[in-house]
């Protein structure tokens, strides 16, 4: 690439001022050293991502416990686990928290970064603090939301409680805990989605909206009708990164009870990366979680193409 | 600092540095720390990282630390107390630590649910006689000896503490409730379960806001212990590593009672060993938890000082038992193999364990500690100045070990979701024991 970009003329000079004896380090510097410079990023992904990928895929095709054995399995753990309610229910569950969280979340941070994008008094100021939650380390968040959500003393049940709604056991039932973790994984990730939006915004040209003044649309139609479509490269980066974190999600559900990976009592908010990890570092069944993970993968990505083809059709030009 | 050139200004520099990283880490809660290493920092000392597990005081080992770095300037004592939970987390950490081959340290805490595997894996284990400690032998009770035997003979493991079986019990709340306070007359109250469901209900009649048990867990335990000693001294394994789970009716009668407690509405039901719980030990959410020795300092812990008085120690219904006790071993990763033996031969030396039985209440598996006078006599100033050495010293001699399977650990953690599961709701009574049987299949499978 970089050679065809560089004029003949130059090229052809850059071979006659040299003496012969240099030229073949003046073509290795001209050819290799593009890729030297890229192939850090490439060692680093072989190492930390083509390598458990494949790592992942061998094992799970075994029968592989840590205190135990190793055994050919061939397509065994992926039946055993098509057959294990246990997953599927993991499986719901992480579906269900990523809709009950990201939904809110994506229209709360395009109305927040809209807000935003006006002229405000201490912009940068209030835009910083929107980034707050994000840099916050996750585990203080979910110890500040597991007491918030707490059965006995929490600041939920009291304020519903004040409402006359009788005590909820958020780690109990089903439902209450995925809004628990949903509203903890909201917490951390509408201000960041707000900023990509944010910037998204600033990039759509001044012009249309002011050609969209004079002929005298509203600003909700403005952000209907110009914002919004003009934001869809912005929303489909940010929709699949939400996708991406959304189905992976462990960390919070993990902290809300305890750093047990069973998520409840019967597993009410076990997700699928819990399972994994389940079934990995705690069951040692190895071979069993990575084919787990290998599904998961699949998983995450029917999710992006669903949600691709859903954005692309966002503002109706397609 | 750094003009100084005198050794003393370094070393005073290092002092600060290291008492400001002990302050810092200190802060964090339940890690004890000693302050001594600083003082000793120019004679570069052998640190021996001791892992444990377990809630409030855990192992007990603060003051025994303190004393040894105090005395040894050559060896110091890093005290680790990783997490509340054996099961869930501490086991499947060492697990991984000790099959990479790092990561573990020097000596390690293993709960008698985790001897079944460290047992039959000795490969990850320091053999213990190399460094003359079978000499130990004479200090323990048998059965207490002979499970950190490996089959191949290697000695991996010394005996830390031992289970014995009491009731702790809120006495202001047994009080505002009508009944007898005293723990001789709480006792005289409850020689069954039955009697003890049925004091359950009469204070849940007067007090509203407090249950009368914790959750369903504790009490299945300590049922099911004292029901495996009728029962061949077998819980979910027998002794050639089969599942008995549907076989053994001491996990029936351990699960039917902890139903029936649940299903009266007579648990908090919270989860032994979970921040909800430790709070709700701190908060009075519920009168009485079933404690094996080391459960004293769980409760004490949980409840800060705040609790100090309310709490008291009465018999426990049904006779003795022997839930829970661990052990301390080496892990072969030790770099320090030497010195981490020294270190586990301190920690279970007779006057230790002693001194850990009269500071936390664990009681010891060394014979020796446990005919100590200062044992045998020892109060528990938090619970009321109870007389506990009365309590648990006196049936120590006569306790039975329960053999626990190499998977033990999983089928004991599959077991208790359902068992707490019936509890919050989400596993409706009738279908709980099916339910126990089938996951219990699948987590021994």
């Amino acid at each position: 690439m970089s050679l065809d970009t560089l004029p003949r003329a130059m090229r052809n000079n850059h071979r006659r001022a040299r003496p012969p004896g240099r030229r073949w380090r003046s073509r290795l510097d001209v050819k290799a050293m593009p890729y030297a410079l890229v192939s850090p990023y490439f060692i680093l992904f072989a190492a930390f991502g083509l390598f458990p990928l494949a790592f992942t895929l061998y094992y799970s095709l075994y029968d592989y416990d840590l205190t135990g054995t190793t055994e050919w399995a061939g397509l065994d753990n992926y039946a055993a686990l098509l057959a294990d309610s246990a997953f599927w229910r993991a499986t719901l569950n992480t579906v269900s928290m990523f809709l009950l969280a990201t939904i809110p979340q994506m229209l709360l941070a395009l109305f927040l970064a809209n807000a935003l994008n006006k002229r405000l008094r201490f912009r940068l100021a209030i835009r910083m603090s929107v980034l707050l939650p994000l840099v916050t380390s996750v585990v203080a968040v979910a110890v500040v939301f597991t007491q918030l959500f707490a059965r006995d003393w929490g600041l939920v049940n009291y304020l519903l409680g004040l409402a006359g709604v009788d005590p909820t056991n958020w780690r109990a039932e089903r439902i209450p805990s995925w809004i628990a973790i949903a509203t903890m994984v909201d917490w951390r990730w509408t201000g960041y989605n707000a900023i990509i939006f944010l910037a998204g915004m600033q990039t759509i040209p001044r012009d249309l909206y002011e050609a969209a003044s004079i002929d005298g649309a509203s600003r909700r139609r403005q952000f209907w009708q110009i914002t919004l479509p003009m934001l869809r490269p912005t929303m489909i980066f940010v929709v699949l990164n939400s996708t991406i974190g959304g189905l992976t999600l462990f960390s919070e559900p993990m902290t809300f009870y305890n750093g047990n990976p069973d998520g409840g009592s019967q597993g009410q908010f076990q997700t699928v990366a819990m399972f994994v990890y389940k079934e990995a570092f705690r069951e040692f069944d190895y071979g069993y979680a990575s084919a787990a993970a290998w599904l998961l993968f699949l998983l995450i990505l029917i999710g992006a193409a669903i949600n691709f083809l859903f954005v692309r059709r966002i503002g109706g030009t397609k | 600092m750094l003009i100084s050139k005198r050794r003393g200004g370094l070393a005073a520099a290092s002092a600060l540095a290291a008492a400001a990283l002990a302050v810092s880490s200190c802060s964090s809660g339940s890690t004890p720390e000693s302050s001594a290493p600083a003082s000793s920092a120019a004679a570069e000392p052998v640190t021996i990282r001791v892992q444990t597990f377990g809630g409030g005081s855990n192992f007990g080992y603060k003051n025994a630390v303190d004393k040894w770095n105090a005395e040894h300037k050559d060896i110091q004592i890093k005290y680790e107390n990783l997490t509340d939970q054996f099961e869930q987390q501490y086991w499947p950490q060492m697990i991984q630590w000790l099959t990479s081959g790092t990561g573990a340290g020097d000596v390690v805490g293993i709960d008698e649910g985790g001897m079944g595997l460290a047992k039959a894996r000795t490969e990850w284990w320091a053999d213990l006689k190399e460094y003359g400690l079978e000499s130990r032998k004479a200090d323990f009770p048998a059965w207490k000896w002979e499970n950190g035997v490996a089959g191949d003979g290697k000695l991996f493991a010394l005996g830390t503490d031992i289970g014995g079986m009491s009731i702790c019990y809120r006495k202001d709340l047994f009080e505002k409730a009508g009944l007898p306070a005293d723990r001789e007359a709480v006792g005289a109250l409850w020689p069954t379960w039955d009697e003890y469901m049925n004091v359950a209900k009469k204070f849940q009649d007067k007090v509203k806001d407090t249950k009368f048990a914790d959750g369903t867990n504790t009490l299945y335990q300590v049922v099911l212990y004292q029901e495996a000693a009728k029962n061949g001294n077998i819980s979910y394994f027998d002794t050639t590593n089969n599942l008995v789970v549907d076989k053994n009716p001491a996990v029936k009668t351990a699960f039917d009672f902890a139903q029936k407690m649940s299903q009266q509405g007579l648990t908090a039901k919270l989860r032994n060993f979970t921040d909800e719980w430790a709070t709700g030990t701190q908060k009075g959410s519920f009168a009485t938890v079933g404690c094996p020795s080391w459960m004293l300092g769980v409760v004490s812990g949980n409840a800060g000082d705040d609790g100090k008085g309310k709490w008291d120690v009465a018999s426990v219904p049904g006779g003795g038992g022997n839930w829970g006790g661990s052990w301390l071993a080496v892990p072969k990763q030790s770099k320090h193999p030497k010195e981490a033996a020294q270190v586990a031969d301190y920690l279970t030396q007779a006057q230790t364990e002693a001194s850990v039985f009269t500071d936390f209440g664990n009681m010891p598996s060394n014979t020796k500690a446990q005919q100590d006078p200062a044992v045998q006599g020892a109060k528990n100033e938090f619970f009321n100045d109870a007389p506990i050495g009365e309590i648990f010293a006196k049936s120590a001699a006569s306790l039975q070990p329960v053999f626990l399977g190499v998977k033990h650990a999983q089928v004991k953690n599959a077991i208790e979701s359902v068992v707490q599961g019936m509890d919050d709701g989400s596993v409706p009574y009738d279908k709980a024991w099916q339910q126990l049987v089938d996951d219990a299949v699948k987590a021994a499978g």
